[in-house]
């Protein structure tokens, strides 16, 4: 389980402005997660739908460190991934939607975006694909001789994936420039991780190939940030790949239907209530005296705007024409552009 | 303002629930996140939980209805002294479901928008080009190496391409040439090292990935197909996969049943992909050559037996042989045989014994399974009036079942027989040598096909 706050006495390190920025970039996911399950609610987001509430700390503690060029992929929960690594709101949430606004025009959905331009590679509803894919990003960077690294994360449910150790072992032969984030949010869809393995770590799995690694208080954006400096540096440095157990939680359920009969109601609030992210920003803000009460409410109306600006997107963009359903199947050169089709 | 809250659809096929529970009451102070009411759907009982801050000020739909549809309102949220009646009335949202159903369902027939295709019967290579002979394996080396010297993000990876000099000695010499940058040994981690290539590619790679043999990229497929031959369209066009996956496919010799199986059917059904299958060292060269400068991914079905075979290759510095262009190996007015791989060994050995019995039989090498040459096929088929196709596969939804459809759409008047589609036989691949024999397509079945389409 999640330890207690770490950070509480003290803000080592951190600035103002950092502060601000962590605060705006975890609540701009959180209150576009709520947005998009209101829109499902409504029926105007189909199929799957993986909420990222909870996680925020996680992906916005690591894309604070990611430096131009830095890829990174993820899994099918991916929406928070898009919008902390600057991909727009509208473009997100209009995929979302399934319209032409959305950034793979409405064929791709919640579990399938991609951005070249943001070098974000998806978005892969296969559990534990992107692991060997983000492993072979890294490969080509190491190939192209450049020193950029690629944050792959994955969850505790595809930890238990083989790929996932074939993959281990070659980027640490191939001494790959690659982070493996460990998302531990506790529960492969409804299976808890003490009911799939009786490892007690799962970073720890790493060593039998020779990885380093370490787990995270993934509830705690400072100490995110300051693990994932550590790994980035490894990578960088050409000493090969570096394992990060992020200790996390999902407040909502795996996917929009998931009845969540396997956790009880008072686990999810108490982790609400003691330990949430954005919370813990917003008191070291106040505490510190960097922010007061009416600065933060105009950092929330200002991104309440923002979201309601996506939904508004989302809602009015048109569905995609009938001629985009035989277009981009195949090819005529490899796609160098970025994401300007959703401008 | 007062905000409604709506009848949640909380699976992708609900369309209607049972409001089994209210777990606040009118009056109560409510925060985003909070758990408000318990839904039943066509799935599981649910927990709904509150989006917007407010005072529940009405509740609409009492708990324990059912059928309420979705986006119904179901209760009125309103802020500190408002009261209810400032409720907007309740109005349809532009019902999405709805609108959703009415989006033309394309029938499976908007499936061919392509024009009348028409049969490309240029040279691959100018009249007079001198030849040398090289076998199939000589000439898929060098493909590779001809590529590697023009392109520096070309690189092969795979078990044993390196140090060993290739399982089936493709890559021989390649590491030498190129060092271990550019040509990868792995362990044995096919869906990993699948996974990587793809990726690789993503980022701006051009791998040659090779499987030892394509029975064990059984491992990888789902990297083959989910990863790479799909993410072009669902990335909406953004990002490409220019990788080839390489190796021998179908029978060996005396291997049984999981080394002895023929992928082409199962490859040729996926949209994204380029099957490639060649029977000649010169198409092997030539579409190795245009499957690596191709920016998609593209399957290259390779054959043990031929490796070993030597044919006439043009001696030109540079030639690639273009995608879906079938080649007329024999002209001929009595029959077509449609053939690729392996199989046009048999559809060449029967030509010859039917020739000797004054039959006269075309044999077209299709050379591309995705995309295929329909023009060649059908014009042929238009003159010979009859067609037998030969492949190595099983019999269930072979490409033979797929060219008889094909023909029967767009030739039936033409036909005076019905297409027999010549393949293995529907078993795992035996080992004893006489049941091995039994189980492959062999010349004489297919003149024994050709008989009756002729009527002979």
């Amino acid at each position: 389980m999640v330890r207690k706050p770490a950070a509480k006495q003290s803000t080592p390190n951190v600035s103002k402005d950092e502060l601000l920025k962590y605060y705006r970039d975890m609540l701009l996911i959180r209150r576009f997660e709520e947005k998009a399950g209101q829109l499902y609610g409504m029926g105007l987001i189909g199929g799957f739908c993986h909420l990222y509430i909870g996680q925020e700390a996680v992906v916005v503690g690591l894309e604070s460190i990611a430096k131009e060029g830095d890829k990174r992929i993820t899994s099918y929960r991916d929406h928070g991934h898009m919008l902390a690594c600057g991909m727009e709101a509208r473009g997100v949430m209009a995929e979302l939607t399934g319209r032409i606004g959305g950034y793979s025009k409405g064929k791709g959905g919640s579990m399938h975006m991609f951005s070249r331009e943001k070098h974000f590679y998806g978005g892969h509803g296969i559990v534990a694909a992107q692991v060997p894919l983000g492993a072979g990003l890294a490969f080509a960077d190491k190939y192209l001789g450049n020193d950029n690294v690629t944050f792959v994360y994955f969850g505790d449910g595809a930890s238990n994936q083989g790929q996932v150790y074939e993959t281990y072992n070659m980027a640490e032969l191939w001494e790959l420039p690659v982070v493996f984030v460990i998302e531990n949010n506790q529960y492969a869809m409804g299976t808890s991780m003490k009911r799939s393995t009786k490892s007690t770590t799962l970073f720890g799995r790493g060593e039998s190939f020779g990885i380093k690694g370490e787990q995270v208080d993934g509830m705690d954006v400072l100490a995110v940030r300051a693990a994932g400096e550590k790994a980035v540096a490894h990578c960088r440095a050409g000493k090969g790949p570096y394992i990060l157990e992020v200790m996390t939680y999902r407040y909502r359920g795996h996917s929009m239907s998931d009845p969540a009969k396997y956790r009880t109601r008072e686990e999810v609030q108490k982790m609400r209530d003691e330990r949430d992210a954005i919370e813990h920003v917003r008191e070291l803000l106040l505490q510190g005296q960097h922010a007061s009460e009416e600065d933060l409410k105009a950092i929330d109306k200002e991104i309440k705007d923002i979201v309601n600006d996506s939904a508004e997107f989302a809602k009015e963009s048109p569905e995609p024409p009938l001629e985009e359903l035989w277009t981009d199947i195949y090819a005529k050169e490899v796609p160098q552009g970025g994401a300007e089709a959703n401008a | 303002m007062a905000t409604e809250i709506l009848m949640p659809a909380l699976s992708p096929t609900m369309e209607e629930g049972t409001l089994a529970k209210w777990l606040v009451k009118e009056g109560d102070n409510v925060k985003s996140g909070d758990i408000i009411a318990e839904i039943e759907t066509d799935k599981a009982t649910m927990e709904f939980e509150a989006v917007d801050e407010g005072i529940l000020g009405k509740i609409l739909i009492a708990e324990g209805s059912q059928g309420v549809k979705v986006n119904t309102p179901i209760a009125v949220l309103v802020e500190e002294g408002e009261s209810v009646d400032a409720a907007p009335a309740p109005k349809t949202e532009a019902a999405p479901a709805e609108a959703r159903a009415e989006a033309p369902a394309a029938p499976a027939q908007a499936a061919a928008p392509a024009p009348a295709p028409v049969a490309d019967l240029s040279p691959d290579w100018p009249e007079g080009t001198p030849m040398k002979t090289m076998t199939v394996r000589e000439a898929l080396r060098e493909a590779m190496e001809e590529e590697m010297n023009r392109d520096e993000t070309v690189f092969l990876m795979g078990e044993e391409v390196g140090e060993y000099q290739g399982a089936y000695k493709i890559s021989q010499g390649l590491l030498d040439k190129f060092g271990p940058r550019r040509v990868v040994d792995t362990p044995i981690s096919e869906i990993g090292f699948a996974g990587i290539g793809t990726g690789a590619a993503m980022a701006g790679l051009r791998p040659i990935v090779e499987f030892m043999t394509f029975n064990f990229a059984m491992q990888a497929i789902d990297h083959i197909i989910n990863s790479a031959a799909k993410t072009l369209y669902m990335s909406g066009g953004q990002m490409g996969c220019p990788i080839v996956f390489r190796g021998p496919n179908g029978a060996a010799a005396r291997v049984a049943a999981q080394h002895s199986q023929d992928y082409a059917a199962w490859y040729a059904q996926i949209p994204g992909l380029k099957v490639v299958m060649p029977y000649s060292a010169a198409d092997a060269k030539g579409l190795l050559k245009q499957a690596i400068r191709d920016p998609n991914p593209v399957i290259f079905l390779e054959n043990e037996i031929l490796y070993g075979r030597s044919f006439e290759v043009p001696d030109l510095e540079d030639f690639t042989i273009p995608f879906g262009k079938a080649r007329i190996v024999r002209p001929g007015k009595d029959v077509t045989l449609v053939s690729f791989g392996i199989g046009m060994a048999h559809a060449l050995e029967a030509a010859e014994k039917l020739a000797a019995e004054g039959i006269e039989a075309e044999v077209i090498d299709l050379r591309t399974l995705r995309p295929i040459d329909y023009g060649t096929l059908i014009e042929s088929v238009k003159r010979t009036n009859r067609c037998v196709t030969v492949e190595e596969g099983f019999p269930v939804a072979s490409i033979g079942n797929h060219l008889s459809a094909y023909i029967m759409e767009n030739a039936f008047d033409y036909l005076d027989a019905p297409v027999i589609n010549c393949t293995g036989k529907d078993v795992p691949m035996p080992y004893a040598a006489n049941l091995e024999k039994h189980a492959l397509i062999t010349a004489d079945e297919v003149v024994a096909a050709v008989k009756k389409v002729t009527y002979r």
